[in-house]
């Protein structure tokens, strides 16, 4: 039988119904422990990143290495036809796709993906387009939350620090919101949710609590989800005011759950110190490691067809 | 003065009634009527009794579908559609938002690839009532950017 993700585009977290994100966290899972290093031979894969992003970049490559397939791309876009000679990226997309069996791709403008989809004859993954989507790190945060706690459902999580502009958080958010979470909005308010985002949470029954007191959410929480708050939004002096209000340090995890586990998206700046590295919650390194799992299933799950 | 002598009556097209004064030129526009080689006929600032003042607008040769009148619905709600045949009308359409909206405008994120490709712009609408005011609320969501605007803030861009 073939599987629901095969030749899909994989742009935006939302197109992804819980069954895919189950199959997408299951094959992950699977690819961890049992790795196939054969399962993409003969398969060029196009690695375009149109800005740049070492993690996601070398995750995805490291990804279709690990899978036996082969890379074309870029890591600088300034050295394309499309600076150069002010290609269109539908264009660039159509001539790419059809060099390859599927397109990774990172853009700055947001929607680059959506489009790209539109004039692509392969499968297209997007590896983020501007503020708006990061499919791949909502499923590698899904994942290795599913990883730490053994389940998605009914877990409480914390989202911690730029609730406003992060959009890994809005991202993770929704997509928990199919698995009946509930959650601890702690943000500064000039970085909160934004309404738009609440009012959907809230419209499909989503439980949520707001509080700018870190240290008193810890207890409650299952997955401490920290974000850095960004310092450009703020004055200095408002700035070292707010962050300190929002930086996790060890001591402030006595009281926390043991199996609670603290993620972060990284690369983390000051907001967790790095005697919270020590401690059995932190996981974020492990996080960090899953994307390629993660991505190794995605790549497995559109390129063949019969994988599940 | 009646308003069929300030307006010529037409054989067969369409006639866009009750337009909010001044949203005349601008419906041309993003109709792109101007540009469909039709012969056209706008009358400005004429007298309606409901509400003052009103624009009016007669396509010849052009019969409006239900989707092009459903676009209206989104910059002038009060208009009417009226489709003519032989100087009778055949058809008036009510006004409903349509679920989804191509070509008409432009996404207000300047950071949205549709700006600058070689696509249309595309937004699906949504409305939902105000839990505060009761109001109506329409929403557009760009296909592209993902993003989120009021019916005002498109409409303006």
């Amino acid at each position: 039988m073939t599987n629901p993700l095969y030749q899909k585009h994989i742009v935006s977290i939302s197109d992804l119904s819980r069954e895919d994100i189950e199959l997408i966290i299951k094959t992950a899972a699977r690819l961890k422990q049992q790795p196939e290093p054969d399962l993409l031979k003969g398969k060029v894969i196009a690695s375009c990143f149109f800005e740049a992003s070492t993690r996601t970049r070398l995750s995805f490559e490291t990804a279709v290495l690990r899978l036996g397939g082969s890379l074309v791309g870029f890591d600088d876009a300034g050295n394309t036809s499309l600076a150069k000679k002010g290609e269109t990226l539908a264009d660039s997309v159509q001539v790419i796709s059809s060099y390859t069996d599927a397109f990774i791709m990172r853009h700055p403008q947001e929607g680059a993906a959506r489009l790209a989809s539109e004039f692509s004859s392969v499968p297209v993954i997007n590896g983020g387009d501007g503020a708006n989507q990061h499919p791949t790190q909502t499923l590698l945060d899904l994942y290795t939350i599913y990883e730490s706690q053994g389940t998605l459902d009914g877990l409480k999580v914390a989202l911690v620090g730029d609730l406003k502009y992060g959009r890994t958080v809005h991202s993770l958010a929704q997509a928990l919101s199919k698995f009946n979470c509930e959650f601890y909005l702690v943000a500064p308010s000039a970085l909160a949710m934004p309404d738009y985002i609440v009012e959907d949470l809230e419209e499909k029954g989503v439980v949520l609590h707001q509080s700018d007191d870190l240290e008193a959410v810890i207890p409650e929480c299952d997955i401490l989800y920290m974000t850095r708050v960004q310092k450009e939004r703020f004055d200095q002096t408002e700035y070292m005011h707010v962050a300190s209000k929002f930086i996790l340090k060890a001591s402030m995890l006595a009281n926390a759950k043991s199996t609670m586990k603290v993620l972060h998206p990284l690369p983390r700046v000051d907001e967790i110190e790095v005697d919270v590295d020590h401690t059995p919650h932190a996981y974020y390194f492990q996080q960090a490691e899953n994307g390629v799992y993660a991505r190794e299933a995605l790549l497995a799950l559109v390129l063949k067809p019969e994988f599940e | 003065m009646s308003e069929k002598l300030q307006v010529e009556a037409i054989q067969q097209g369409t006639v866009i009634d009750h337009i909010p004064a001044g949203q005349g030129i601008r419906i041309l526009k993003r109709l792109h009527l101007e540009s469909a080689g039709k012969r056209i006929t706008v009358g400005m600032n004429l007298p309606s009794k409901n509400h003052g003042l009103k624009d009016i607008i007669k396509v010849e040769g052009r019969m409006f579908t239900e989707d092009e009148a459903h676009q209206l619905a989104l910059f002038a709600p009060s208009a009417t559609i009226n489709v003519i045949d032989d100087y009778e009308v055949v058809n008036k359409f009510t006004m409903q938002l349509p679920d989804t909206l191509e070509g008409v405008f432009s996404c207000p994120n300047t950071n949205c690839i549709s700006l600058n490709e070689p696509v249309k712009s595309f937004f699906y609408i949504s409305n939902k009532t105000s839990a505060e005011s009761g109001d109506s609320v329409v929403k557009m969501r760009c296909k592209y950017c993902e993003k989120s605007f009021s019916k005002e803030v498109v409409v303006a861009s």
